[in-house]
């Protein structure tokens, strides 16, 4: 089955609070390498000027994926999971995510196009905390691939 | 650390370049710091079955990483107002393990925003695997 076009334009009500924590960014920090105190210790995050320990910039990822999940699986939108590769990812931080926050993600589909029998999928997630401060704007393209040859 | 002054940062500056190894393990920290458990990032026999050499790291561990490089060299990791990548290749993990080499090149400076746009490039066994990977960090 194709992926539905008609699902441009859709938003998914916000899914979430997801809860972050200093044991959460530390995971994802030792994850991807990242040994800047900021992730680890609250002293050295409040000393640049952040409210707690913060997120490393990918980590938005989590929080992304989960609330596009609404979408991915509605059997509506005619995708099918197994066959899905990531194609592009972009952020753009407003803040970053910080521990302490209660994470909200509200999905847009904003593209679904075809090429060489593939389908390319273009969502828009809106990180905000419970309180509604704008943490992130995530754009993801995941490749569907078509059908076998 | 602290954050590297605008003042220091000039068009054509390189970032790195920084040589990242990956193994099984790597992934499945990743996996479960992520949240993304797909097997073709840790079960060698999945990902075969479905048509993959071995097993791959997860696309945006090799985005995760390769910021890593960035923000080392911003000196605060919560200087990225901008990060972006398409994705071209898959980064193969056999189980002796494999290697990114990140390396970054300033292309632009806006003195007035504090806006650094850094454009980086990261291979694997000599090939390219992201694409069009562009970070904006934010200096004072």
């Amino acid at each position: 089955m194709p992926v539905n076009p008609d699902f441009v334009g859709r938003t998914y009500p916000p899914s979430g609070p997801y809860a972050v924590d200093a044991a959460l960014i530390a995971a994802f920090a030792a994850a991807v390498g990242s040994a800047d105190p900021v992730h680890t210790d609250a002293e050295a995050a409040r000393a640049a000027g952040y409210a707690d320990v913060i997120a490393p910039p990918t980590m938005a990822v989590r929080f992304s994926q989960a609330a596009e999940r609404a979408y991915v699986v509605d059997p509506e939108a005619g995708i099918d999971y197994s066959r899905v590769v990531h194609g592009e990812q972009r952020f753009v931080h407003h803040r970053p995510i910080t521990a302490g926050d209660q994470v909200l993600g509200t999905t847009t589909v904003d593209s679904v196009r075809s090429a060489g029998g593939h389908s390319m999928v273009t969502t828009r997630t809106e990180l905000s905390t419970s309180e509604g401060d704008a943490l992130t704007t995530s754009t993801s393209t995941i490749v569907v691939r078509g059908g076998e040859e | 650390m602290a954050a590297r002054p605008l003042s220091e940062v000039s068009v054509g500056d390189v970032v790195g370049p920084v040589t990242v190894p990956v193994s099984r393990e790597t992934l499945v920290g990743y996996a479960n710091a992520s949240g993304d458990q797909n097997p073709i990032h840790q079960d060698e026999a999945f990902a075969r079955s479905v048509g993959l050499p071995d097993v791959i790291a997860h696309g945006m561990w090799t985005m995760g990483a390769s910021a890593t490089v960035v923000t080392d060299w911003a000196g605060d990791a919560g200087r990225v107002v901008e990060f972006g990548t398409r994705f071209t290749k898959p980064v193969i993990v056999p189980t002796a393990g494999n290697e990114l080499v990140v390396q970054g090149v300033v292309k632009a400076v806006d003195a007035e925003t504090g806006r650094v746009t850094v454009d980086v490039t990261t291979t694997c066994e000599g090939e390219k695997v992201l694409g069009r990977c562009i970070a904006v960090v934010r200096l004072d």
